[in-house]
C-alpha cells in the first residue's frame, strides 16, 4: 500500500477562511464561492446528491467515521404518517483537544449553512437545528447573524434559493454538558430536557427529535458537502487513502512549537503534519513521549509508533488508537503522563450524565485510583484491578461515554505500565518504616 | 458534593426575586426564542430562556447572574411545564449558576490540553490575585471556577471571563488581564501573543493568499488535473 500522501495544496482546501483573516459575512463568503448558484446543486436531485456523497467516500467527521452518504440514505423518502423529518447539526464540540467546528462557525459559517440546506434537502428534512455548545458565545453570535443574512438573501425559508423547497435553519445554544455531543442526548436536550442519552433502537432516523425521523451530523461533515458537489465526488475521493478519503481539519495542541488548526489530506503522516504546520515537536523529535491522536477518548500512542503513522481512521486503528475528531494532543518527555491521563479521567467523572451505574460510579472510582497511581500511593495489584474495572465499564452503558472513559486508562496501562510501577515502588521505598513493620 | 455551591436561603430569595418578570426587551426576545420550535414543543425553549433569565438577573445585580427559584418558576409557568423539569435542566448544565457569582466569572480551563500548556500557571496567577477556586472575592468582583475543556485547545491555555475568551496565556498575561478587569479596563480579547486566531504563531503555513485579500481559489480548481 502506498503510504505517502501528498500534502494538500491551497486550491484543494475547503475552509479557505479558517483563520478568519477575511470577513465571515455573506458578501465576502459569496466572493469565496459559497452560495454560488446553490439552486443548481439542489437540481441534482435528492437521491443523486446522496449517491454523490456516498461516491465521495466522506466519513463522518464527528469521531465515529460512519459514511455520511449512507447515513442520509436511512431517512424516509416520504412521510407515511405526516411526521416531518429533521436535520440536527452537532456543533457541541466538547471533546478535549477538539477545536475545529469553532473555526468553521466563527470564520466560515456560510459553508455550514449552505451545507445544512443541501443536506436537509437531500434527506427531505423540514428544518435543521444547529446545536452549538453554550460556551461558544461569540461563535453563536456569528452563527445567528449568518443565518439571518442567509434568510435576507432568500437562501433559506420559503422557496429556498428559488428551488421551490421550503427549509428553515434554527440555532440552539447548549449550556455546558459534554454528553450533549452524543446524538440522542443532543435530541433530548433540544427537546428541553437534561441531556441523557436514549436507548437505541429506535434509532434517530426512525424516531428522533419530537419523535420524528432525524439525522444528526457533525458540523464539518455538513460544511464540506457543497464543495464536494461543486468539485465532484471524484475530486474529494482523489485525496487520501482507500476508505479514508478527503480533507480533514486537524487540531494540534500540546507540546509542539506552534499549535494550530489546519486542513490537510487525510492520511498525511504525523511527522509531516507536525513539521509542516507546527514547527516540530518542542525540544525536537527525540523529545516526543506520546500522542493522543483523536481527542481525549482515544488511547494514547507512544512516540515510536506514531511518528510515521498515517493520520486517518485505518492508520490510527492500526496503532491501537483512532482518528476521532483529529484532535492531536502531543506530549513531550516533560509530561507527567499519569497526571495527563488522570486529568482526562476527572473530565469524564465530571461529564458523566449519571444515568448508567457502571459509568456514574465507575468514572469516579477510576479517577480516584488514577490519582493514587499518580502519586504512587497504591499497590501493584491495583493496576490490574483498574484494568479490570475499565473492562467492566466499557460496553456496559447506553452511550459511549463509558468506553471513552475506559480507553485512555487502558492505553496508559498498555504502554506505560513500567512508569506506574516505578512510582508505586518509589513511594514504597521512601517509607522504610512501613516495610520494617511487615 | 463537598464543592457544592451554597444556595441562598429560600425565604430571602423569594422576598428578593418573587416578583421577577421579563424586561420589555427580554419579553420580546423570549417570544422570538419560543417561535423557533414547533407549536406545542415550547419546552425546547427552556435552555435559552434560562440563559436569558440568568443574564437579566446579572444585569439587575451587576454580576454574571444566577437562577433563583422564583425565576425558574416564572419560566416554568411561561412554558407550561412542571417546575421540577426546569430545575432538572438548571442543575444538569454547568453554565447555569445556582448561586450568585461575581461581576467577572473567571473560568479557567484545566483539562489536559490546557494543562499541558500551563493551566497550572494560569490558576497560580489567579490565586496570587486573591481569587479562590469555587469562591467569590470579598469585593464581589471575581468568581473563579476551574472548568472542563472549552474547545479552544490550539490556543491553550485559555480562560473564559464572562462572554470573552482569553487565549495563549502565561502567568504574567493572566495577571495583567485580572488587573485590567479590576481597574475597569477592557483587556484584549483572544490570543495574548502575536497570533491570528488558531493560525500557527508567526504566520500561516497554508492559505497565505488569504492574509491580504479575500482570495477566490475557484479559478485554480482545475489546475494540475489531467484531462
Amino acid at each position: 500500500m502506498s503510504n505517502v500522501i501528498a500534502p494538500l495544496s491551497d486550491k484543494d482546501r475547503i475552509f479557505t477562511n479558517v483563520y478568519g483573516f477575511q470577513d465571515w459575512g455573506i458578501d465576502a463568503a459569496m466572493k469565496r464561492g459559497d452560495w454560488d448558484n446553490t439552486r443548481k446543486l439542489l437540481e441534482i436531485g435528492q437521491d443523486e446528491i446522496i449517491e454523490r456523497m456516498k461516491a465521495s467516500g466522506l466519513r463522518g467527521r464527528g469521531g465515529a467515521g460512519f459514511p455520511t452518504g449512507m447515513k442520509w440514505s436511512f431517512m424516509p423518502k416520504e412521510s407515511k404518517d405526516g411526521r416531518p423529518s429533521f436535520l440536527v447539526i452537532n456543533a457541541d464540540e466538547s471533546e478535549p483537544g477538539s477545536c475545529k467546528d469553532r473555526e468553521i462557525i466563527r470564520h466560515d459559517p456560510h459553508k455550514l449553512i449552505e451545507g445544512a440546506l443541501i443536506a436537509g434537502f437531500a434527506m427531505r428534512a423540514r428544518a435543521a437545528y444547529i446545536y452549538i455548545r453554550g460556551e461558544f458565545i461569540y461563535e453563536a453570535k456569528v452563527l445567528f447573524a449568518a443565518v439571518e443574512q442567509a434568510y435576507e438573501k432568500g437562501f433559506l425559508g420559503k422557496n429556498a434559493c428559488g428551488s421551490g423547497y421550503d427549509f428553515d435553519v434554527f440555532v440552539h445554544r447548549g449550556a455546558g454538558a459534554y454528553i450533549c455531543g452524543e446524538e440522542t442526548a443532543q435530541i433530548e436536550s433540544l427537546e428541553g430536557k437534561k441531556g441523557q442519552p436514549r436507548l437505541k433502537p429506535p434509532f434517530p432516523a426512525g424516531a428522533g427529535l419530537y419523535g420524528c425521523p432525524t439525522t444528526v451530523n457533525n458540523v464539518e461533515s455538513i460544511a464540506v458537502g457543497p464543495t464536494i458537489l461543486r468539485r465532484s465526488p471524484e475530486w474529494f475521493a482523489s485525496i487520501g487513502r482507500e476508505n479514508n478519503k478527503g480533507t480533514k481539519l486537524f487540531q494540534i495542541s500540546g507540546h509542539v512549537n506552534k499549535p494550530c488548526v489546519v486542513e490537510e489530506s487525510m492520511g498525511i503522516s504525523f511527522r509531516e503534519l507536525i513539521d509542516r504546520h507546527c514547527g516540530g515537536i518542542r525540544g525536537g523529535w527525540d523529545n516526543l513521549l506520546a500522542v493522543i491522536p483523536g481527542g481525549s477518548s482515544v488511547p494514547l500512542v507512544p512516540a515510536a509508533q506514531i511518528m510515521d503513522a498515517p493520520m486517518d481512521f485505518d492508520g490510527l486503528k492500526a496503532v491501537g488508537s483512532g482518528l476521532g475528531t483529529a484532535a492531536v494532543i502531543v506530549m513531550d518527555k516533560s509530561t507527567d503522563i499519569v497526571r495527563a491521563i488522570s486529568r482526562i479521567s476527572y473530565f469524564y467523572k465530571h461529564e458523566s450524565c449519571g444515568q448508567c451505574t457502571p459509568c456514574r460510579e465507575g468514572t469516579g472510582w477510576m479517577w480516584r485510583v488514577m490519582e493514587r497511581l499518580r502519586t504512587g500511593d497504591a499497590e501493584i495489584e491495583e493496576i490490574d484491578m483498574l484494568q479490570q474495572v475499565t473492562k467492566q465499564v466499557e460496553g456496559h452503558t447506553i452511550c459511549a461515554l463509558g468506553d471513552a472513559a475506559a480507553w485512555p486508562i487502558q492505553g496508559l496501562i498498555r504502554h506505560f505500565r513500567p512508569e506506574i510501577e516505578r512510582r508505586i515502588n518509589e513511594s514504597k521505598g521512601s517509607t522504610p518504616v512501613m516495610e520494617a513493620a511487615e | 458534593m463537598a464543592d457544592a455551591v451554597h444556595i441562598p436561603d429560600e425565604a430571602e430569595t423569594r422576598a428578593r426575586w418573587g416578583a421577577f418578570a421579563w424586561t420589555a426587551e427580554n419579553a420580546g426576545q423570549a417570544k422570538k426564542v419560543i417561535a423557533r420550535y414547533p407549536a406545542g414543543r415550547q419546552q425546547s425553549a427552556v435552555m435559552p430562556l434560562l440563559d436569558l433569565a440568568q443574564r437579566q438577573v446579572g444585569a439587575e445585580t451587576q454580576t454574571q447572574g444566577w437562577l433563583p427559584v422564583p425565576v425558574m418558576e416564572y419560566i416554568a409557568d411561561q412554558l407550561e411545564m412542571p417546575y421540577m423539569r426546569v430545575y432538572e435542566v438548571a442543575t444538569f448544565y454547568t453554565m447555569y449558576n445556582l448561586a450568585p457569582v461575581g461581576r467577572y466569572h473567571v473560568q479557567v480551563c484545566g483539562t489536559t490540553p490546557c494543562m499541558l500548556r500551563g493551566s497550572d500557571d494560569v490558576l497560580a496567577a489567579c490565586k496570587n490575585k486573591g481569587l479562590v477556586k469555587g469562591g467569590t472575592t470579598p469585593d464581589g468582583l471575581f468568581t473563579l471556577t476551574e472548568v472542563e475543556c472549552l474547545g479552544a485547545c490550539a490556543n491553550a491555555p485559555m480562560v473564559q471571563v464572562n462572554d470573552d475568551n482569553f487565549e495563549d496565556l502565561t502567568y504574567d498575561s493572566m495577571g495583567a488581564i485580572l488587573d485590567d478587569l479590576a481597574a475597569g479596563k477592557q483587556p484584549k480579547i483572544g490570543p495574548q501573543i502575536d497570533r491570528q486566531t488558531s493560525c500557527p504563531e508567526g504566520g500561516p503555513t497554508s492559505l497565505k493568499d488569504m492574509v491580504s485579500e479575500n482570495h477566490d481559489y475557484r479559478g485554480q480548481w482545475n489546475e494540475g488535473v489531467r484531462a
